[in-house]
């Protein structure tokens, strides 16, 4: 996304611009696949406070903490060129690590849904959360082997997706598709930026 | 998450009281290094092998020596459909 101006700096053409995809979906649905199929997967973990709110964590001692959860998280970069970079993280699919959406969803540009047809319901929730913050997304059907196929309009009716939402069919396993899956939430994103529907992924 | 850090290039561990130097930790040390040319929060977590919520403790730190600036990504967000456009093109050719 682009940066604000407050502090910037010298010596570059343009201020670097990173666009944060989010990859969202039920437990096991194939984000991790995805952000490595179409990724550089790069290991990043996160520390959460469960209970109270950050009480100053002592940063050698942090990770030894009780109060403390340390989170592994999806998270992928795709370089375009030095100034650009897109950056994937997956949601946590687990319903304990709830609080950490909004942080992630903050200033993203949009969310893909992987939907397991065999587990639909399973993407409600975020379905549902991206439909509330107004954030541009799409769904994405991964076709699982033995899964059924149903057709695309099929699919949407059992989503309950509104029109505009784009549906695509992908394999998480394969590169070009995983990408083709980031450029239809992208061009969705232009799309309603065009329309004057304004992105508002802000908090 | 994808804040941009900078060190500040006009300051050097060289320039500080040394008080201020000693209040500096190991990792604090590593994060100055890792961040001479603006690097994203999330890639300094992972290039350092600390978790995130560490890495954000250690950089408000050093903001508040004056040591880095910190970039937030615009609130109003992705704005910018040329920006757009281009990394719809990219990610096609990949």
């Amino acid at each position: 996304m682009p940066y604000g101006d407050s502090e910037s700096v010298p010596d570059r053409p343009r201020a670097p611009v990173a666009i944060k995809i989010l990859i969202a979906g039920g437990f096991g649905v194939g984000k991790t696949t995805l952000v490595g199929a179409v990724s550089e997967v790069r290991p990043l973990r996160t520390e959460e406070t469960l209970s109270e709110p950050s009480s100053r964590v002592d940063p050698l001692d942090g990770v030894e903490r009780k109060t403390t959860t340390t989170v592994a998280m999806d998270f992928g970069r795709i370089s375009i060129g030095d100034d650009l970079v897109v950056y994937l993280f997956g949601t946590p699919g687990q319903q304990r690590f709830w609080f950490m959406w909004d942080e992630l969803a903050y200033g993203a540009l949009g969310a893909v849904v992987i939907v397991d047809t065999r587990r639909l319901a399973d993407c409600f929730p975020s379905v549902d959360y991206f439909e509330r913050r107004g954030m541009p997304f799409v769904v994405a059907v991964n076709c699982f082997d033995g899964a059924r196929r149903y057709p695309l309009d099929t699919k949407r009716t059992a989503l309950n997706l509104t029109p505009d939402v784009p549906l695509v069919l992908c394999d998480a396993r394969h590169r070009s598709s995983s990408r083709d899956a980031l450029v239809a939430l992208v061009e969705h994103a232009v799309t309603r930026l065009s329309s004057g529907r304004h992105v508002t992924s802000a908090r | 998450m994808v804040a941009l850090v900078s060190a500040l290039r006009r300051v050097s561990l060289a320039d500080l009281e040394p008080e201020q130097v000693a209040k500096l930790g190991p990792e604090h040390r590593r994060l100055l290094d890792a961040c001479r040319i603006p690097v994203a929060v999330a890639d300094l977590a992972s290039d350092l092998d600390l978790p995130l919520g560490v890495v954000r403790i250690l950089v408000a730190d050093l903001r508040e020596q004056g040591l880095v600036s910190v970039r937030q990504p615009a609130p109003s967000g992705l704005s910018d459909v040329a920006i757009l456009k281009e990394v719809a093109d990219a990610l096609r050719r990949l």
